[in-house]
C-alpha cells in the first residue's frame, strides 16, 4: 500500500495524529495519551495489519525539553511501513507500554529505559537490560555525564 | 501511574522460591556469561525444575560498548567503521545499511558497477555466515568436525575478501557513495573458485551433518516456534522464515540488484532450518552475477566530500544473514554528525525468542535452541 492510501486510513483511526513529512516515509505524531489507542488501532484493523513492532528507539532533544518516542511498524501482510512518533516531556518521561500489544516491545522499552530513562506505564519488568541494575543515570541522554568520558580533540 | 522498576536480585530473591508450590523445587542455574555455547558473552539464567527449564531469563549487555552513542561525535562516513564490531559475521551487510540510509537521505546516487559488487559481496558473506553457523552447530551438539570443515571453507571465501578488500572478519568496504576500492584484478576468477568449490561442498554437509540420525533426534520438535509468535516476538531473517513467514527483504523491498537475479526465499513451517537452502541460492545469485560487472567508478562522491544529512529522521532497513538490521539516523539538520543514531539489530529482536520457545525443554535443549537462532553476541549488545 502506498503513502497516499495509507496515511488518510491511519487518519481516520485517530483524527488527532498529524502527517510528518521529515521521516524518509509515511509518518504520523501522537500525542501521549492517544498513543496506545492508535497502536491497538494499527495492530487489529484488517486493512492495515501491522503485525510487526520492527523498531522502538528514543531521541533526546534537550533544548526542546521532550524525548521523542519512535516506533517503526512494518507489515507483512500489506508489505507496508509506518514510523508512528510520540513526545513526552523529559523532567517526566512516562509513556504506555505496548508490551500487550507486540510481545518484543517488552524488550525494546527496557533497552529505552536502560539507555534513556524513559518510563513505561504498566511494564510487567521494567529492568535495566544492558547496564548494571545499580547504574546512575542514562547513557543515551545528551546531558549525561561520566567521569569516564573524553572531550574528542578539536 | 503504575511505573515500578525492578532489578535482576528482586527477581531471583529466595522469597520467589519460597513461593513455589511444595512439589516443585525451582532453583536457578547460571548459563554463561563464560559458555561455550554463548560465542561471546551472554549470561542465560535458567530456572529449573530438576532438568526442565521453567523460565529463561537473558542477562545481556557484557559486550555493551556504547557504539549508538559514539556514533554521535562521529561523521556518517566514520560510523562505517563501527558497524562491522556490531554483528561481525556480516559485516558487509551492515556496512550497506548504513551506507544505503545515508545516500538516501543524502540523494547520493550510486551507479550499476557499485551495486553489483555490493550484491556479490553481501551475497558472499551470507554464504560464509551461514558455513559458520553450520559448523557451530554441530560443534555445540558434539560434533567437532563441521566446525573445522566450515573454517576449512570460509577461509577460501575470506581469501577472496582479503585480495579485494585487505580484511578478513572486520570489514569496511561499502561506505556512502561506493565503495573504499575498486575490486582486485583476479577478483572474478577468485569468486568462480568458490562457486565451483561450495556447490559440491554444501551436498558433502547435508551427508555429513543433516541426515545424522544422532543430530535429527537431537533436533526435532526442540524450539518450535510457530508464525504468529516469530512475528510477535519481532524476530526476522532465517529465524522467522524458519517458521513459515516469507519475509525477506531482498524480495520484499528489493535494494542493489537483487532483482535482477532470480532465487527462492526459502521457509519451513514450525521454526525449521532453512540456512543451508539459503547457501545455495545465495551462490546462485552469485552465480548470475559475477559476469555480468558493468563498467564504471567505484565511487560517486569524491572521498572527501561532507556529508551532511537534511533535519528529519532516516530509517532504513536491509535482510543481513540473521535477520532485518534497521539504521535509524536521526539528524538535526546543522551538522555533519547525526543527532541521534538507533541500529534496530537481528540479534537483539531474535534473542527474546528463546524466553517464548524454551519453558518446557530440558537442559540440553537450550543448546540446541541457542545454536539455531545463531546468535551473534556483540550485535546484541552494541
Amino acid at each position: 500500500m502506498g503513502e497516499e492510501t495509507l496515511i488518510p486510513r491511519v487518519l481516520a483511526a485517530e483524527p488527532s495524529a498529524k502527517v510528518r513529512d521529515d521521516a524518509g516515509g509515511p509518518s504520523v505524531e501522537v500525542a501521549p495519551d492517544r498513543l496506545f489507542g492508535l497502536m491497538q488501532c494499527l495492530r487489529d484493523r484488517p486493512d492495515l495489519a501491522f503485525d510487526m513492532l520492527m523498531a522502538h528507539t528514543a531521541v533526546d532533544w534537550l533544548e526542546q525539553g521532550r524525548f521523542e518516542l519512535v516506533y517503526i511498524l512494518y507489515s507483512t501482510v500489506h508489505g507496508h511501513g509506518l514510523t508512528v512518533c510520540a513526545s513526552v516531556p523529559r523532567d517526566k518521561p512516562v509513556a504506555p507500554t505496548l508490551s500487550g500489544l507486540w510481545p518484543i516491545a517488552h524488550w525494546q522499552e527496557r533497552e529505552v529505559f536502560d539507555l534513556m530513562g524513559v518510563l513505561y506505564d504498566g511494564h510487567p519488568d521494567l529492568r535495566r537490560v544492558f547496564l548494571e541494575d545499580d547504574w546512575q543515570g542514562y547513557p543515551l541522554r545528551k546531558d549525561y555525564q561520566d567521569s569516564d568520558m573524553l572531550e574528542l580533540p578539536q | 501511574m503504575s511505573v515500578q522498576i525492578t532489578t535482576l536480585e528482586e527477581l531471583t530473591s529466595p522469597s520467589r522460591a519460597a513461593s513455589s508450590s511444595l512439589s516443585i523445587q525451582e532453583y536457578f542455574l547460571n548459563m554463561g556469561p563464560q559458555h561455550p555455547i554463548a560465542h561471546g558473552s551472554l549470561r542465560l539464567l535458567l530456572v529449573l525444575d530438576g532438568e526442565i527449564v521453567r523460565e529463561v531469563i537473558p542477562v545481556p549487555g557484557f559486550v555493551h560498548r556504547g557504539i549508538e552513542k559514539m556514533c554521535e561525535h562521529l561523521t556518517c562516513r566514520q560510523i562505517v567503521h563501527l558497524t562491522d564490531r556490531m554483528d561481525y559475521l556480516s559485516a558487509l551487510s551492515n556496512n550497506w545499511c548504513l551506507s544505503r540510509t545515508v545516500e538516501r537521505a543524502a540523494g547520493i546516487e550510486t551507479n550499476e558497477r557499485i551495486e553489483t559488487v555490493r550484491t556479490i559481496v553481501a551475497e558472499l558473506q551470507r554464504v560464509q555466515s551461514h558455513a559458520l553457523w553450520w559448523g557451530v552447530l554441530g560443534m555445540d551438539l558434539g560434533a567437532l568436525t563441521p566446525f573445522l570443515y566450515a573454517f576449512r571453507d570460509r577461509e577460501i571465501i575470506s581469501t577472496a575478501f582479503e585480495e579485494t578488500i585487505g580484511a578478513r572478519l572486520t570489514m569496511n568496504y561499502i561506505q556512502p557513495g561506493g565503495l573504499m576500492f575498486d575490486i582486485h584484478p583476479g577478483f572474478v576468477a577468485r569468486v568462480k573458485e568458490v562457486l565451483a568449490h561450495m556447490r559440491p561442498i554444501l551436498d558433502e554437509y547435508d551427508a555429513l551433518l543433516s541426515g545424522n540420525v544422532i543430530l535429527q533426534e537431537r533436533l526435532r520438535n526442540v524450539g518450535v516456534l510457530p508464525a504468529e509468535k516469530a512475528l510477535a516476538m519481532g524476530c526476522t531473517g532465517p529465524v522467522l522464515r524458519g517458521s513459515g513467514v516469507a519475509l525477506d527483504l531482498r524480495k520484499a523491498e528489493p535494494y542493489g540488484v537483487y532483482e535482477k537475479a532470480a532465487f527462492d526465499v526459502v521457509v519451513g513451517t514450525v521454526g525449521d532450518c532453512v540456512r543451508m537452502e539459503e547457501m545455495r541460492q545465495s551462490l546462485g545469485i552469485v552465480e548470475q552475477l559475477i559476469d555480468s560487472i558493468p563498467a564504471g567508478p567505484h565511487m560517486t562522491v569524491k572521498p572527501a566530500a561532507k556529508i551532511k544529512l537534511p533535519a528529519g529522521m532516516h530509517y532504513g532497513q536491509i535482510e543481513t544473514p540473521r535477520g532485518i538490521l534497521g539504521t535509524l539516523i536521526v539528524s538535526d539538520g546543522k551538522s555533519d554528525k547525526p543527532w541521534r543514531v538507533h541500529f534496530r539489530t537481528p540479534n537483539y529482536n531474535n534473542l527474546w525468542a528463546v524466553t517464548a520457545i524454551a519453558p518446557g525443554c530440558k537442559i540440553a535443549d537450550i543448546i540446541a535452541i541457542q545454536a539455531s537462532l545463531d546468535l551473534v553476541i556483540p550485535d546484541i549488545d552494541r
